[in-house]
């Protein structure tokens, strides 16, 4: 069976093709189809913006909590209030409760970086894609390290002079790092 | 009942929380009794008609509205007990937006595939439409679906502020495996990052061999684009999976070995257990069935023959089959289902109910093909405890009184 026949028959979930044209397959090794054209360095490098737990993709730059709480101040207390627990938007401060881990029977619990996040690299990847919300996108690599210090220190996790960077902050323990389990629902009789 | 200010954090649960449900209800009473009624002859057929026209529209009689609830970070929900089959209209599909709905143009559009493939490619709108295409009926939900029928249980809920956040198109695209093929994904990969062109550049990480099996990237639905608010002019699309892993304004998918734990998929739709865990990449969307009719804020006009009806769903293939009780969950009995009955997808249940006139507590159960049944509240709050914001798939009720009128729920 050609290339393309295999396709088809993948996509339609068959066993032999239908609806291709005998003759029209395209060798292994090439673009299947022809169809899109490469993607150049530079379109890749202004997109990839995905942070991996281990650091990768983390940018140069460097910030602390000291540096974190002026511009927590100007671009972040307005939606989440002047310490990050008074809201209006999500409450991203404390700690509470400090044993074990009751958000399963609790509802009325607030999720916070500080008792809920289980990554510290997601602060980065995510203030860096959305924040803040009146403009988004808008914070350097400096800036967006400043936040994530601020909100580490809030949060009890690091200290105020603690420098991040792409270096440490991969480092950094989240308290609820350890909390998270692979879904176990299989279907079948059980309710899980 | 007030206005109630509403609550971000019921906003960023991704479901009507029982304060918005409430206000909102009160407004789409308002919006309805503004309405009046639209002028026609006497007699229609003493007065030639209408010419044809460009675009359709609705009779002026029918005014099915969703409920917008958030703003644009929020829902707004599919009103359920104006649908009849299996399929919603594309304006009344659910919403659900992190950061409001991007206005992209279609020819600037592309969609970058990367990381570990052999051949990182660009491919834009027309590129899409060239590859071989497919189309296949699929129910898509909100995981935060069914919240306000979880706790703090109120009466006065419609099957659209219960479970509104649910709809079923024809999604038509391109299999992801067909791009897969066409970039070479390299031996090794495990996951892979589907990202969106929103505000929020919404981002979840997907297990690859859900791309290899069924997943699309979307530009149609129910026979035209994609509509703005479900992805305009792509979408991933994956059948049967928790509404938010189906990345709106799809612009790039980052192949790689590991998820990315981004925060929609950390802080957010993840599901605290009363054991001290939370579940994480919890994607399925588990069997599930409501009521549509009789329901609140519906009133029956007297006893007799009446047909009850609604929509059974699983993400995990067909609906076997449909029960109802009348009793409160005594005895039940099969609904019949209506053809088709796909995998992954709406499927209508009728069954034909002689009311005596006594109040009823009415309950539909649903079995999906691998023998899962739709739980009781009881049984998943003793699975999942109290404190879970998604995957609310447990049995609905609707208390039909004596004077007919119907309110919802267990605790009604």
């Amino acid at each position: 069976m050609t290339t393309l026949a295999l396709l088809a028959a993948a996509c339609r979930g068959e066993g032999e093709p239908r609806g291709v044209a005998p003759g029209s397959a395209h060798e292994d090794g090439r673009p299947l189809l022809g169809i899109g054209r490469p993607a150049t360095q530079e379109e890749i490098k202004a997109w990839d913006i995905a942070i991996s737990p281990d650091g990768t993709g983390l940018p140069p730059g460097s910030g602390t909590a000291t540096q974190g709480a002026v511009l927590y101040r100007q671009k972040c207390a307005m939606c989440h209030g002047p310490t990050g627990t008074e809201g209006p938007a999500e409450r991203l401060v404390g700690r509470e409760p400090r044993q074990g881990f009751p958000f399963g029977k609790d509802p009325s619990l607030g999720r916070t970086v500080g008792n809920y996040w289980p990554y510290a690299t997601t602060l980065y990847d995510y203030i860096h894609r959305a924040m803040p919300l009146n403009a988004p996108g808008s914070l350097s690599p400096d800036e967006v390290y400043r936040a994530v210090a601020f909100l580490l220190w809030r949060n009890e996790i690091i200290s105020d002079t603690t420098v991040v960077n792409a270096q440490t902050l991969p480092r950094v323990v989240m308290p609820a790092r350890d909390r998270f389990v692979n879904d176990n629902r299989r279907g079948g009789a059980e309710i899980r | 009942m007030t206005d109630t200010p509403i609550s971000r954090r019921t906003l960023l649960a991704g479901a009507a929380g029982a304060l918005g449900a409430g206000a909102l209800q009160q407004q789409l009473g308002r919006l309805q009794s503004q309405s009046g009624t639209p002028a026609v002859p006497a007699d229609p057929t003493k007065v030639p008609g209408s010419p044809t026209s460009v675009l359709g529209e609705r009779s002026p009689f029918e005014r099915p509205r969703r409920v917008p609830l958030g703003g644009n970070q929020g829902v707004s929900l599919t009103p359920l007990q104006d649908l009849y089959g299996i399929v919603t209209p594309a304006d009344l599909h659910f919403e659900r937006h992190h950061a409001g709905v991007p206005a992209i143009d279609p020819e600037r559009y592309k969609l970058l595939i990367h990381g570990m493939v052999e051949r990182p490619m660009v491919f834009d709108l027309a590129a899409l439409h060239r590859f071989p295409a497919v189309s296949a009926l699929h129910f898509l939900e909100c995981s935060g679906n069914g919240s306000a029928s979880y706790r703090n249980i109120r009466p006065d809920l419609s099957p659209q502020l219960v479970d509104g956040l649910t709809s079923t198109s024809e999604w038509t695209g391109v299999p992801l495996a067909t791009l897969f093929r066409a970039v070479g994904v390299k031996p090794g990969a495990t996951w892979f990052l589907a990202e969106g062109e929103d505000a929020a550049v919404m981002a979840r990480s997907i297990p690859i061999a859900k791309g290899w099996e069924d997943a699309l990237i979307a530009y149609g639905q129910n026979g035209e684009p994609l509509r703005p608010e479900q992805g305009y002019p792509a979408r991933l699309l994956l059948p049967g999976w928790e509404g938010n892993s189906n990345v709106k304004w799809l612009r790039r998918i980052e192949v790689s070995d590991h998820p990315f734990m981004t925060r929609e998929e950390t802080s957010k739709y993840t599901d605290p257990l009363a054991d001290g865990t939370a579940r994480q990449f919890s994607f399925v969307m588990d069997s599930k069935s409501i009521i549509t009719f009789p329901a609140y804020p519906v009133t029956l006009p007297g006893a007799g023959w009446w047909e009850i009806n609604g929509i059974a769903w699983s993400g995990r293939g067909m609906i076997r089959r449909v029960e109802i009780s009348t009793d409160g969950g005594q005895q039940w009995a099969p609904a019949e289902l209506q053809l088709p009955v796909l995998s992954r997808c709406h499927t209508r249940f009728r069954y034909l109910w002689n009311w005596d006139g006594r109040e009823s507590l009415i309950m539909s159960r649903a079995v999906d093909e691998t023998g899962y049944v739709q739980p009781t509240l009881a049984e998943l709050r003793a699975a999942r405890g109290l404190g879970t914001f998604y995957h609310f798939n447990h049995i609905r009720a609707w208390r039909v009184r004596r004077d007919g009128s119907v309110v919802f729920g267990l605790e009604g």
